[in-house]
């Protein structure tokens, strides 16, 4: 299995290098720039629906577009004491949904303790996942506690086709994802009636934009349906982003320039009006604060003059701060736009 | 001139329409349209201008039409099926002219 860029001891493993290629220069407008123009400068929060927690960098896969640089060899992971601080924001507040990434969030030792105590509260939970977790020996009882306490399944799945899925997820990852797929469909997970949610996310397995998510998902639908006899609910579109692996793939491809002129030619006013950052709060590993799960893999902290650590959690303050944005923010506001929850215009 | 073909040239179509650009401008909305979802869908629609692009073996448009069929959700198989129709064609264009060898050959043989 490739190791990540961290263990390879790849210039890009280190933070300051990204940032110096990500820095905007002659060749892009700053992402500021452009949103200034449509009027939409300083992009703020309007609040907190979702409370993103990233139980960690540790993964049972090293997905060549990862913008975490997660993999095997990744040790760093949110603690107990981390998880009771944010159990404690939700308590102080009425915030719907917690949204467990990571890596592979189930890899966190207190994973079902944390699912619990925010299921406990009446709050909704998602765990994104890489499904071939889910065939990991000792994790074979997971998707019976995932459907027990009415988890939200958000699955990683590129393509119906193997080739596309094991180029970009590694070898083995697209029958590994079938086969856990099987196991959620079992349970009632993607089916009419069951209440079990299971949504699918698609990347582009390459230096492009993703195609819109009305017609891949109707392909998806089709395809799963006809070759496997698997059914899911939405399927989720998400833009690669130019960070860590991805970016490094981009770099090394010569694409870099390509595809970032794609994103910034794309920028579409509305989709910046309804990123997910406005409405999101991320939490690393470590508890520090960002705006977005990208923020935190670049290690952009919320604004200053905001909490910057989950300890500090001041509900009404980072309800109304100012996002930290980049580069990389193109990302998110090209064509239809691009989130956790997939594209954000209809 | 190292090559007639360059890929920075690419993005340099626009300078084509200096020289007449209101008929610049009608290109431009008429191509726009034709890409549209239509009775077609535009994944469909990419599908048929990368067959074009090779039967034409224009490398602007089959870089351009690569593109365009990868974003909007086309894979390697059906972009490779696109082209195999055109080669298809190729050949069977350059066979179906046979006919006319055969009746010059008939009309001027014993």
């Amino acid at each position: 299995m490739p190791r990540s860029l961290r263990a390879q001891g790849h210039p890009l493993a280190t933070l300051d290098q990204q940032l110096r290629v990500l820095l905007p220069s002659g060749r892009f407008p700053p992402f500021e720039q452009s949103l200034s123009s449509h009027g939409l400068s300083p992009l703020t929060a309007t609040g907190i629906d979702v409370l993103q927690l990233n139980l960690g960098k540790l993964c049972n896969q090293t997905c060549k577009h990862c913008h975490v640089d997660a993999g095997p060899d990744r040790t760093e992971v949110m603690t107990r004491e981390t998880m009771e601080q944010c159990l404690r924001a939700l308590e102080a507040t009425e915030i719907p949904r917690v949204d467990l990434t990571g890596g592979a969030p189930e890899l966190n030792p207190h994973f079902r303790w944390l699912v619990e105590r925010v299921r406990a509260l009446g709050r909704h939970v998602i765990d994104r996942c890489n499904l071939t977790i889910l065939r990991v020996p000792r994790f074979r009882d997971l998707p019976a506690f995932l459907a027990e306490h009415r988890v939200e399944v958000v699955a990683s799945l590129p393509s119906f086709l193997p080739r596309n899925t094991d180029a970009q997820r590694g070898d083995g990852v697209f029958d590994d994802s079938l086969a856990a797929l099987r196991l959620l469909n079992d349970l009632g997970y993607g089916k009419e009636g069951s209440g079990l949610e299971l949504h699918l996310v698609y990347n582009p397995v390459g230096a492009f934009p993703p195609p819109r998510q009305a017609s891949i998902e109707a392909d998806f639908r089709r395809e799963l349906k006809a070759r496997y006899d698997l059914v899911f609910n939405r399927l989720y579109v998400i833009t690669n982003m130019p960070i860590n692996r991805f970016l490094e793939f981009l770099l090394r491809s010569g694409q870099y320039e390509p595809y970032m002129n794609r994103l910034v030619s794309s920028f579409n006013p509305a989709a910046a009006e309804a990123v997910m950052c406005r409405t999101t709060l991320s939490v690393g590993w470590d508890g520090l604060l960002y705006d977005c799960d990208f923020n935190q893999q670049l290690e952009l902290p919320t604004a200053p003059g905001v909490p910057s650590h989950i300890a500090d959690f001041d509900p009404a303050s980072l309800s109304r701060r100012p996002i930290t944005t980049g580069l990389h923010c193109y990302g998110c506001t090209a064509g239809a736009g691009s989130g956790c929850g997939g594209q954000v215009v209809r | 001139m190292s090559s007639y073909y360059k890929p920075e040239d690419l993005p340099r179509f626009p300078e084509v329409g200096q020289g007449a650009p209101a008929l610049w401008e009608k290109f431009n909305q008429w191509y726009g349209a034709v890409f549209q979802d239509g009775a077609l869908s535009s994944r469909e629609k990419a599908l048929i201008a990368l067959a074009v692009a090779h039967s034409e073996q224009c490398p602007y448009c089959i870089d351009s039409s690569t593109r365009s069929c990868l974003e909007l959700g086309a894979d390697l198989a059906q972009m490779t099926e696109a082209i195999q129709v055109a080669a298809a064609l190729r050949a069977g264009i350059t066979l179906v002219h046979g006919v006319q060898m055969k009746d010059v050959h008939d009309s001027i043989s014993m």
